[in-house]
């Protein structure tokens, strides 16, 4: 199939895009249509599958196949779909809320099976689309509509979370940083197995700077940790900081008084080491916090829940034959009058 | 001994839960079909797996009705109870005729059980006179059994098992059955276990052995094999027949088969009998709930694949959003609802068929769709196969309404061959004209487009979209029209299903008795018995609850009264009232059971008398 032809704007649509001015969605949008000619497939053959909120109009800009589903469902109907149609590239987009409250029980269990699908998980800490109530990740203590005295819910932590589903392959990137981003989706894309992306997302009606800390280019330095393949983890102005792992305790170290060869590197085959980068989680107003990592935190290579199905089924085949109906209608015992 | 013909019988074996009376009772059924007789049968297990043993709640009954005549019905009052200990004669006496047999385990009836069953010390009712209105022979197949097997390699509790052969042997001899299917039935369940295949066949011959020798009869009974039209017959349970209605109606229209479910009583065996299918490209996905099955059956569709998803009511109630989804894109999908008693749990082994509102109106916004009921074990399949046909050519989710007891029963099934089952067409988009996702044929229905087809890509949704192109619409006529527009593609349907017909009678009769799902049988019985008895009333059988056939309406209102037995609190009248103004009677009965022929019989000649 030759795409050398097919850009960018291929993918978008003739439909008006909806989103409050300055909304995260927008970039978000951007960077996944800029990476869909690199998938090397026809459009006819991409589905992005939603669920409900205010990231699930995405759909309707991507001019792919797609289906803007009901509340936390897109996870079910994408497993239905990619079991059925193995060959297809399919895309779910998804939210805090969406994702982790309404439809947890089925992402779980899309991430344990391994379904071969990217999930683009839009945290904006807050529901957007209902107007400004506390999300599962929005922090305790937050002052929303719903939370006047402020949340008391202990908030997901979706990558721990993932983990803990036994996904596949974990990332986290935000939308203020195309690159990142951009590099986090084509990474899951090449990924064979679910691909769970948190992209951190502003939300500037109703959550505005929720995540200033990883974007502001004062604080960006100090608080993000940039993980790159085989690569020690550094981070600070002029990455003067870096994590030292000290048996299964990892500390921030001064490069100043600590040698890189000495630091954590990044294996994001290592299990082990990647729950612990998801654990860290601090608040960033707590002093001696570690910093938020981005990147792809980790990827291992197991069966896919398709390709094991289709193996069934082909099996069955060698070993019945093709069904015939008329075998089938007859039964096992049967008797003529 | 002489041997006493006879034209119908109906047996019931019950014993506790781990006592194998279902195994007996369809070792019963399978001879019997191969012997040529008309059949159904009626299994009947607690609600728990393994209920306290010895109780009367932890009875498990499998009843077969058999004859030389047409069987509808698995059976009113039961001619022979094989009853393995006191629970499972106490609970099951009230059905046994007056002079019936009553073959009893001895063995089952010590202390403990009499205990368990509720019986105080020193009363028993093989001896309390409780069973002198029949006729009862006792065996201790306890004793004999331990007796038999006493050089057997097995231990205690395996040798305990074989005892639901000994009278099963013991009943084949009774109703003069061959034995042959039965051991070639235990050699090959057992082949990889020599000393319990051994065993059980060693019983089983004891208990025929036994029967012959001992002259506890006075005879036997031969029922010979019925006047069933020519042709080529298998036995089918209901569940069984509802899947392959599934997966024929996929071949037929060319399309992959992809069902999803959850496990619930009594729907899971659709999901077990498909997995063994996979051959005719069919996938099966356990899914993590309801929803989720529903959910990927729609992504399936999505997909090009026909979904389908079974479930019984309360998982019915869980895919309520999403079958709306389904309403609302437009996709073929059927939702196979195997009712049992509601609401919420309620009775999940047990029969009932109040669901059909559910099913009608249970939905949020304006959402009718397509609902279709099964009558028989037979019926399932071609109601599965109506069904799937009706979603993929008109393009919308389906209902289909079994229940409990058609689910489990069984009876012969003249089967089809696979070149006379109709051709199923997908209304697949082609590349003439430029692909609009919501752009409809004369009978309302949209094109299908799936991923793959080039330069159709399309996004469809829950939200209300414009005519044609189905973008998102907020506009106030456009979503009248939709959903005007929708209802119509649904109320088309009644132009491409046949005509209301009778099953007994005419116009010319002043009463019709309209039944739906699994009423079938006993109404049609209940029918035949008040024609022989000069009471003049038609039978009409509903296998489409919406829309109605065409000509339901004028039918109707040609009679005085117009009588619907249903195992529900009066659900059909609703409907029928609605659509037609029909004024009908209505007989309910909400016990968890089926209806006996005899009291539609009695309902019927009531009405009738006031006319
Ligand atoms: S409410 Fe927030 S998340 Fe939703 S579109 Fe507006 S800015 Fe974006």
């Amino acid at each position: 199939m030759t795409t050398d032809t097919v850009t960018a704007k291929d993918f978008a649509t003739d439909q008006d895009v909806r989103w409050c001015p300055g909304c995260g969605d927008y970039s978000i949008l951007k960077q996944v249509q800029s990476i869909m000619p690199e998938l090397g497939l026809p459009k006819e053959d991409i589905a992005f599958i939603s669920g409900i909120g205010c990231s699930s109009r995405f759909p309707y800009y991507m001019d792919t196949y797609g289906m803007h589903s009901i509340h936390g469902r897109a996870t079910a109907i994408a497993s239905g779909l990619k079991a059925a149609r193995p060959e297809l590239s399919v895309w779910i987009i998804t939210g805090d809320g969406d994702g982790l409250s309404i439809g947890g029980n089925h992402l779980i269990h899309l991430l344990r099976r391994n379904v071969d699908v990217n999930i683009l998980l839009f945290n904006n800490e807050i529901y957007g689309l209902t107007k400004g109530q506390y999300s599962p990740t929005s922090e305790l203590g937050k002052f929303t509509k719903s939370s006047p005295l402020g949340v008391i819910d202990q908030p997901f932590n979706p990558l721990s979370l993932a983990m803990g589903a036994d996904a596949s392959f974990i990332a986290r990137a935000i939308d203020r940083d195309p690159i990142l981003l951009r590099d986090v989706l084509r990474a899951g894309n090449l990924h064979k197995g679910s691909s769970f992306i948190e992209i951190y997302q502003n939300c500037n009606v109703f959550n505005d700077g929720a995540f200033d800390p990883y974007s502001d280019k004062k604080r960006k330095a100090e608080e993000t940790l940039i993980l790159q393949e085989g690569k020690p983890l550094v981070f600070g102005l002029d990455n003067a900081m870096g994590i030292q792992l000290d048996g299964l305790t990892p500390r921030m170290v001064s490069l100043a008084t600590c040698s890189a060869d000495d630091l954590w590197i990044h294996d994001s085959k290592d299990h082990t080491k990647a729950w612990l980068l998801t654990r860290f989680f601090d608040d960033p107003k707590v002093a001696g916090h570690f910093p938020r990592p981005f990147g792809v935190f980790y990827q291992q290579e197991r069966p896919t829940y398709e390709k094991a199905m289709q193996e069934q089924v082909k099996q069955a085949v060698e070993k019945f034959g093709e069904g015939d109906l008329d075998v089938l209608l007859a039964g096992r015992n049967n008797w003529e009058i | 001994m002489a041997t006493q013909l006879l034209e119908k019988a109906t047996v019931l074996f019950a014993g506790d839960s781990g006592d194998g009376m279902q195994l007996t009772g369809s070792q019963f059924s399978l001879t019997t079909a191969l012997h040529g007789n008309d059949l159904a049968t009626f299994p009947d297990f607690p609600a728990e797996i393994r209920a306290p043993i010895g109780t009367v709640s932890g009875v498990s009954g499998f009843k077969v009705n058999f004859g030389s005549t047409r069987i509808f019905t698995s059976g009113g009052k039961v001619d022979t109870l094989v009853a393995m200990n006191v629970a499972a004669l106490v609970k099951n006496l009230d059905q046994l005729k007056a002079n019936g047999l009553i073959i009893v385990n001895e063995g089952g009836f010590d202390a403990r059980n009499l205990k368990l069953a509720n019986y105080t010390a020193g009363q028993n009712p093989l001896t309390d006179g409780t069973l002198s209105n029949f006729q009862v022979i006792t065996i201790d197949v306890n004793k004999l059994v331990k007796e038999l097997l006493k050089d057997s390699p097995l231990g205690n509790k395996d040798r305990d098992r074989t005892r639901n052969m000994f009278m099963l042997g013991f009943v084949y001899w009774l109703y003069n059955r061959n034995p042959e299917s039965t051991l070639q039935f235990l050699a090959r369940k057992f082949a990889k276990l020599p000393d319990v295949m051994a065993a059980n066949i060693a019983v089983f011959k004891a208990g025929l052995h036994y029967a012959d020798t001992t002259e506890l009869f006075s005879n036997r009974y031969e029922i010979q094999p019925a006047q069933m039209p020519p042709g080529k017959y298998r036995n089918i349970m209901g569940n069984e027949g509802l899947a392959l209605g599934l997966v024929a109606a996929s071949k037929k229209a060319g399309l992959d088969l992809f069902y999803a479910g959850y496990p619930i009583t009594p729907a899971s065996d659709i999901l077990h009998e498909l997995s063994n299918h996979k051959n005719f490209g069919v996938r099966t996905f356990q899914a993590e709930d309801e929803i989720a099955a529903i959910g990927a059956a729609i992504g399936a569709s999505f997909g090009g694949h026909i979904g389908a998803t079974g479930t019984s009511g309360p998982g019915m109630a869980l895919k309520t959003e999403a079958m709306g989804l389904a309403f609302m894109i437009e996709l073929p999908l059927v939702i196979v609802n195997v009712q049992r008693g509601g609401p919420s749990t309620g009775l999940p082994t047990k029969t009932e068929q109040a669901d059909l509102l559910q099913a009608m109106f249970g939905r949020n916004g304006e959402a009718p769709m397509p609902v279709l009921a099964c009558a028989t074990p037979s019926d399932c399949f071609e109601v599965a196969f109506e069904a799937t046909r009706i979603a993929i050519e008109h393009m919308t989710p389906v209902i289909l309404l079994s229940d409990g007891y058609i689910a489990n029963g069984a009876e012969p099934w003249p089967y089809p061959q696979a070149a006379d089952l109709p051709t199923v067409t997908p209304p697949f988009a082609t590349a003439e004209t430029p692909y609009q996702p919501y752009f409809r044929d004369e009978k309302h229905v949209r094109q299908w487009a799936i991923p793959g087809m080039k330069g159709m890509q399309h996004r469809v949704g829950g939200l209300e979209k414009q005519e044609l192109t189905g973008n998102v619409s907020y506009d106030a006529e456009n979503h009248e029209r939709m959903v005007k527009t929708r209802a119509a593609k649904v109320a088309a349907i009644a132009n491409s299903i046949p005509e209301q017909q009778f099953d007994s009678g005419s116009t010319a009769d002043p009463i019709v008795v309209v039944s739906w799902g699994s009423t079938y049988g006993a109404s049609k019985v209940a029918l035949a018995n008040l024609r022989k008895e000069g009471v003049p009333c038609a039978h009409i059988h509903l296998r489409y609850l919406n829309p109605f056939p065409k000509n339901l309406g004028a039918l109707l209102a040609q009679f005085s009264k117009v009588i619907v037995p249903e195992l529900n609190d009066g659900q059909l009248v609703v409907l029928l009232r609605r659509a037609f103004l029909t004024p009908t009677e209505s007989l309910t009965k909400i016990q968890g059971k089926p209806f006996l022929a005899a009291e539609i019989e009695a309902f019927v000649k009531q009405q009738y008398a006031t006319l």
